[in-house]
């Protein structure tokens, strides 16, 4: 089967269906495709309400967010084909695309990756038993299937994703043995640690996790703390009683397809690793494709939700420049909301990674 | 402190707590809030303007006690969770404070609860004198809490006894 379309989205998460929302309201025909049974991405495990503007929906609950950014994809015209993925991209701006057991090619004038993240692992010994996690796995079970993923559950890191799931963890019954951080300071939202501090939660600085206990499945973890430089300190270990260990300790851009279809690559630890090459409209170094949300460098749902409008807006442009000003307005505002957003500390490792980026692409 | 145990100290406290007086003549909100972040909700949800954030939307909100009556319409509107009421002159021996809940089951008016601290201890027994759970609140219910005054500084979360 093989289907046409001017703009193709991949990802329908806060970039993606932003994007497509977007372009598909420049009068562009697009089509958005997404993995999961149901789209929103991340959001569709966010709880908890949002930081940010109004214009990032700031004090809405994630799930909320999702189902009001689909509306607006809906409405707008986008065509939507969820249970689908896709594996490659082609030079003729051709994807191929898995939906169910049926290859579709889709034809397209471009295309927007929006394709998220992967979570980091740790290395450690016995990080393979049962009950070793990954953050976005524990929010799938609690909040996407209603199962909690132990009794007793020890956290690794404590960036917002740490903080924030142990938060949902304590909502949904589940004892928070401690929270760990390997740098001597806590690296999420202080207001989120505050939360789940006044639970009882002991938040551990300059703390990591030296190995698992356990046969067949976890029973427990041993901790160190660690001198400034990060190496364990040796008679600080101690036992902790858990069956479960959340590794909460970052994301990486999920840059395969953009890497498959020739796009060029860098690797900026500020982004998050390995990330497309691109400029202010979010275009790679291939004509006609773009990236937006975390797979063009972590941040956060909101500079997702930008970014994808930037993303969205520019591809429309060049294949209707009719909407021109709508167009240049939208990425305008969103250029401007982007540069309020990060003007605080917590955007000041987006700022320095996308400037390295301006530096590399000139 | 904050930054390393997830509580802050008495100093930053300090910083963010109206004067005694305004304290002990009714209801006022503290905005428990130590951090740049970008974040500004709580100056929408103040129909009175008591809540302000100069410039950029990282900077702190900064709140007018003046302005503030303690009405509480900011305390579920914080993403942050970070907003409490305080009236320190509930009545003789009790001080009033008003807390974000978001946990079930929501306590009953009339219960007594255990009234934690904010590394989450135990430090009295707390009467839930109302329960505010309106839907424009999106599931942070507030907890009306009268405490014994010494702990009015102090109390930030509950515990249900029955669980």
């Amino acid at each position: 089967m093989s289907v046409r379309t001017e703009v193709a989205v991949i990802g329908g998460g806060p970039a993606g269906l932003s994007a497509a929302w977007v372009a598909s309201s420049l009068g562009a025909k697009v089509l958005l495709i997404d993995e999961n049974p149901s789209l929103g991405g991340q959001l569709i495990k966010q709880t908890h309400m949002f930081f940010g503007s109004k214009i990032h929906y700031c004090g809405v609950r994630g799930i909320d967010i999702a189902r009001i950014l689909e509306d607006l994809a809906r409405d707008s015209g986008v065509q939507i084909i969820v249970d689908s993925t896709v594996i490659g991209l082609y030079d003729t701006m051709t994807l191929g695309v898995l939906k169910e057991e049926e290859f579709v090619e889709v034809e397209a004038k471009k295309v927007i990756v929006a394709a998220g993240a992967t979570e980091k692992m740790l290395a450690f010994p016995n990080n393979d038993l049962p009950g070793v996690y990954g953050a976005g796995a524990v929010q799938t079970l609690m909040n996407v299937y209603g199962v909690r993923p132990g009794r007793r559950v020890l956290m690794v890191g404590s960036g917002n994703i740490g903080l924030i799931v142990s938060y949902q963890l304590l909502q949904a019954g589940v004892e928070v043995a401690a929270v760990l951080e390997a740098v001597p300071s806590i690296g999420g939202y202080w207001v989120h640690a505050a939360k789940i501090k006044r639970c009882g939660v002991e938040i551990l600085v300059s703390h990591s996790i030296k190995e698992a206990i356990g046969e067949e499945c976890v029973q427990g973890a041993v901790i160190v703390k660690l001198d400034e430089n990060w190496t364990y300190i040796p008679g600080t270990e101690r036992q902790i009683d858990c069956d479960t260990i959340c590794i909460a300790v970052g994301l990486s851009p999920l840059s395969e397809v953009l890497h498959q279809s020739g796009c060029e690559l860098t690797h900026l630890p500020e982004l998050g690793g390995w990330v497309a090459v691109h400029d202010s409209n979010m275009e790679t170094t291939r004509e006609g494709i773009y990236v937006a949300g975390d797979a063009s460098g972590i941040e956060e749902a909101c500079t997702a939700m930008l970014e994808g409008r930037i993303a969205g807006s520019h591809a429309a442009l060049s294949l209707h420049p009719s909407r021109k000003e709508k167009a240049n307005r939208i990425a305008e505002e969103a250029r401007l909301e982007l540069a309020a957003f990060r003007a605080g500390p917590f955007g000041e490792m987006a700022i320095t990674g996308k400037r390295k980026m301006s530096e590399y692409v000139q | 402190m904050i930054e390393k145990t997830g509580r802050p100290t008495e100093r930053e406290l300090k910083k963010v707590t109206p004067s005694d007086e305004r304290l002990c003549s009714g209801g006022c909100a503290i905005l428990e809030c130590f951090q740049k972040i970008p974040c500004d909700p709580c100056v929408e949800a103040c129909p009175r303007g008591a809540i302000r954030i100069e410039g950029n939307i990282n900077n702190l909100p900064v709140l007018d006690s003046r302005k503030c009556n303690g009405c509480g319409l900011c305390v579920s509107k914080c993403p942050g969770i970070a907003i409490f009421v305080v009236n320190k002159n509930y009545s003789e021996e009790e001080g009033l404070v008003m807390i974000p809940y978001e946990f079930l089951p929501l306590p009953q008016k009339g219960e007594i609860v255990e009234g934690l601290d904010r590394t989450g201890q135990k430090i009295c027994d707390a009467r839930v004198v109302k329960v505010l759970n309106r839907r424009a609140q999106d599931r942070t219910a507030i907890i009306s809490l009268a405490v014994p005054k010494r702990c009015v500084m102090e109390v930030r979360n509950i515990r249900l006894t029955s669980h």
